[in-house]
């Protein structure tokens, strides 16, 4: 059966690197990838969206999926 | 569960104490310099934003007043102000008063412009400020001085406006401090 599961995703091309959203988040799921741009490390990702509520220049999406194993 | 604060996160107190610090001794002023150096020097030897990431004290206050004491609304930023071209227009523009303060402080230095003890808001509106000097250095020093905590107050003021009607950390989506780490990690990091 396959469960639908909420993560979050970064716009790399607009994300300014502040790293509000890797502070924010509960489950240290977001790294600043080399200073460049908000890596979400979905398999932490809980969708709970406090990172997308944060990010200064809302490029944080939180994206609805379908996974495998519920 | 609230997480255990590290030393890191109280960066926010160096920031209002410059400021409150500037306020009756502009010669405190020249410690703004280490919102200039430390995060370039970080970004060019270390390849990363990490003070931004976790050392900004500003990124940290505008953080507390926004959303600590509920001031910031919490609304998107405009489309055009997280745009590259206003972004990297905003560096440009910033950068082009900072030398031209570099400038004035030469001029003063050198003799051929008088000490102004003003400060300078959004590098229009000059303030008067003499109460935070009282002699003791070259005059060129207390200029730079004045110049330099002229441009961290007006800085300052943006992200207190943008945090007031975007969200707490708006400033930090054109902070040319931010802009140019951004680029540097960006370029330094390019070919790995």
């Amino acid at each position: 059966m396959k469960a639908k599961r909420k993560k979050a995703t970064a716009d790399k091309s607009l994300c300014v690197a502040c790293g509000s959203c890797a502070k924010a988040c509960p489950r240290k799921a977001i790294e600043i990838f080399k200073g460049i741009y908000a890596a979400v490390r979905e398999e932490r990702c809980v969708g709970c969206g406090i990172c997308a509520r944060i990010c200064p220049a809302s490029v944080i999406t939180i994206i609805v999926r379908e996974a495998e194993n519920g | 569960m609230a997480e255990k604060k590290s030393w890191r996160d109280y960066m926010w107190i160096i920031s209002a104490s410059y400021i409150t610090l500037g306020f009756f001794n502009i010669l405190f002023g020249w410690l703004g310099l280490a919102c200039f150096f430390i995060p370039l020097l970080i970004s060019v030897f270390g390849g990363t934003k990490s003070y931004c990431n976790k050392y900004c004290g500003r990124g940290q206050l505008l953080q507390l007043l926004g959303d600590k004491l509920r001031l910031s609304p919490y609304r998107d930023i405009p489309a055009w102000m997280k745009s590259r071209k206003f972004r990297y227009g905003f560096l440009v523009f910033f950068m082009s008063m900072f030398v031209n303060m570099i400038f004035v402080t030469w001029l003063v230095f050198s003799g051929s412009r008088s000490l102004e003890q003003t400060v300078s808001l959004l590098w229009t509106f000059r303030l008067p400020w003499h109460w935070a000097y009282s002699g003791g250095v070259a005059p060129g020093v207390a200029q730079f001085a004045f110049g330099f905590y002229s441009i961290m107050i007006t800085s300052t003021l943006l992200g207190i406006v943008t945090m007031l009607l975007y969200k707490p950390r708006s400033w930090c989506v054109y902070c040319p401090m931010g802009t140019m780490t951004q680029a540097i990690c960006a370029l330094k990091n390019k070919n790995k």
